[in-house]
């Protein structure tokens, strides 16, 4: 089979390859146990609440920090012996932005450059080619200082690409931006992601996983609970379409015993009853016949934030 | 392969602190001292000179050592940045001291320059003075950058060091009188302070004298402090930012 033969010429080389990868703070387990593998060209996604285990995971990709158990290989190096050289090859766009305020936007780019060993014309040519794809030229000569929440993300990315990195580490890259920078960054991402560069994410955001992740993983509580393509996952943890039904605030729990039998799976909210089924205008054709009249209703499709609710729960974790 | 950072210093305050207090002490205060036995025979202005040098140089390691490197593990995070890179917290380190070695040089060449024209110096013992600062302030800065490398709540923790640490070597380590003239107890607290051990130096590279033995001794405990507070300061480095 072709499809076989391609994975497996791809498993010749995983850019990065987890087993049973354990992470320890003192006594609390924050990564337990994971098994990941990451190929060349694919963007691959951690997806999980608050606290899961991604930041941990992506951190002891980014070799800086040591694993407490199991094994890791990145780049077909070893985290704990090779981390200069594994790290001269990875781009990383931490959660919080930790530019150097003091300089200017083409002076974080250089100077972030020459750490990386570059020589001053590589990176001057460099700064400059960056700015241009982060759409930072203007301002090149600002300081960090006096750039927009989306501005210095852009700049952190572009930072991170400095040295043309075979594997870009993004922790939580839109977290705490309005939708036009999202949309910005989401296609820049795209963009590399065409180029061939390797992209590993951590977010909380559905949309972001679907509009960017080839390939992904849920975590909750320091385990992955599921993995794969978003059309995979939501063929296997949810249905083709959701119809949503909305009540009065208590009036949800008497409707559940009615539409029993409906859908594959029913969920009841407090404002809202969740029928996640095949055909949803079907179904709400059948809950009109038995009698059920909500406020408003809605027959959409389902997205991967219905897996990640099924997976995770809806219970607020920290 | 370095940590690399942009000339950003401000000259003018580094230099100028020192330059100030040469002037009000050693020139103004000064005219009121007779030479005597205790300034080694020799013009207050020369007495005080190199140890102004020296005591100047503690007060730039100490600011450089403080809220800076703080500020690169907590506030800006400069140093979380730098090392997602090749380079190791141990280079961080290494290249944040290197940062204070060139100010230290730099800003003790300039009140040396200043001094000599003041007609502060005696001799070419003062090319010595500079080098004597730039260790002592060294020797202060390694274990201050281990301290800011540990505490969560720098602020404090700063405070605290300024007022009970700083101030007192300050005034009580022969920058200005020799710590004969305070109590032993004192003047034990001034024994282990890395000042006076410089100040001796200092003074006796600028006015000559003093014996071989005491002066290789004042020259071990700092390179000793350097060395010690260095690879304390290495290791909080890494502990910090490797977790």
């Amino acid at each position: 089979m072709a499809a076989a033969g391609e994975r497996s010429a791809r498993e010749l080389s995983p850019l990065v390859s987890a087993k049973a990868l354990v992470k320890r703070f003192g006594e609390v387990e924050a990564v337990r146990g994971i098994d990941v593998e990451v190929f060349k060209g694919e963007a691959f996604g951690f997806l999980g609440p608050n606290g899961a285990g991604k930041s941990s995971a992506m951190r002891m990709v980014g070799c800086v920090s040591p694993r407490s158990d199991g094994d890791l290989r990145v780049l077909d190096m070893d985290p704990q012996i090779d981390g200069p050289s594994i790290r001269a090859r990875l781009g990383v766009v931490p959660q919080e932005d930790n530019l150097d305020t003091e300089l200017s936007i083409r002076q974080n780019l250089q100077v972030y450059g020459r750490y990386f060993g570059l020589s001053r014309a590589h990176v001057r040519a460099k700064a400059t080619e960056l700015m241009e794809f982060a759409q930072l030229t203007e301002r090149a000569d600002d300081e960090v200082d006096t750039l927009s929440g989306g501005m210095k993300r852009r700049l952190t990315i572009a930072r991170s690409l400095v040295n043309d990195p075979d594997l870009l580490l993004l922790d939580e890259p839109t977290t705490g931006l309005d939708p036009q920078a999202r949309h910005l960054l989401w296609d820049r991402l795209f963009r590399l992601k065409q180029l061939g560069v390797t992209l590993l994410i951590t977010t909380h955001y559905m949309d972001e996983a679907e509009q960017l992740c080839d390939r992904l993983v849920i975590m909750d509580n320091g385990r992955i609970v599921a993995e794969g393509s978003p059309p995979e996952l939501i063929a296997s943890y949810s249905t083709r379409e959701v119809l949503e039904l909305r009540f009065a605030p208590g009036e949800s729990g008497d409707v559940a015993s009615t539409v029993d039998g409906l859908a594959d799976r029913v969920e009841v909210l407090p404002d809202r009853v969740l029928l996640y089924t095949e055909n949803g205008e079907a179904a709400l054709s059948a809950t009109h016949a038995r009698g059920v009249q909500p406020l408003s209703c809605l027959v959409r499709r389902s997205t991967l934030e219905d897996v990640f609710l099924r997976l995770t729960g809806r219970t607020l974790v920290d | 392969m370095w940590y690399r950072r942009y000339w950003r210093s401000n000259l003018y305050s580094s230099g100028l602190q020192p330059l100030l207090f040469l002037a009000a002490m050693g020139l103004g205060f000064g005219s009121q001292v007779e030479p005597g036995p205790d300034t080694g025979g020799v013009d207050y202005l020369h007495f005080v000179a190199p140890t102004l040098l020296v005591s100047g140089a503690m007060m730039i390691a100490v600011f450089e050592s403080t809220w800076k490197v703080a500020s690169g593990f907590q506030w800006q995070q400069q140093y979380v940045a730098v090392v997602t890179t090749p380079i190791t917290p141990g280079q961080v380190f290494g290249g944040e001291l290197m940062w204070v070695g060139m100010r230290l040089l730099l800003s003790a060449v300039v009140y040396g320059i200043v001094a000599g024209a003041l007609g502060a110096w005696l001799g070419p013992g003062a090319l010595l003075v500079v080098l004597v600062g730039v260790l002592t302030g060294l020797a202060c800065a390694a274990p201050i950058m281990a301290l800011s490398a540990t505490v969560r709540n720098p602020s404090n923790a700063f405070s605290a060091l300024l007022r009970f640490v700083v101030m007192p070597v300050m005034l009580f380590s022969g920058t200005f009188f020799p710590i004969s003239y305070i109590p032993v107890p004192a003047r034990m607290l001034a024994w282990v302070s890395p000042l006076w051990h410089g100040n001796e130096l200092a003074r006796a590279a600028a006015l000559g004298g003093g014996e071989w033995l005491p002066l290789v001794g004042h020259g071990a405990f700092l390179v000793a402090l350097l060395l010690g507070g260095g690879l304390l300061a290495r290791s909080r480095f890494y502990r910090r930012l490797v977790v």
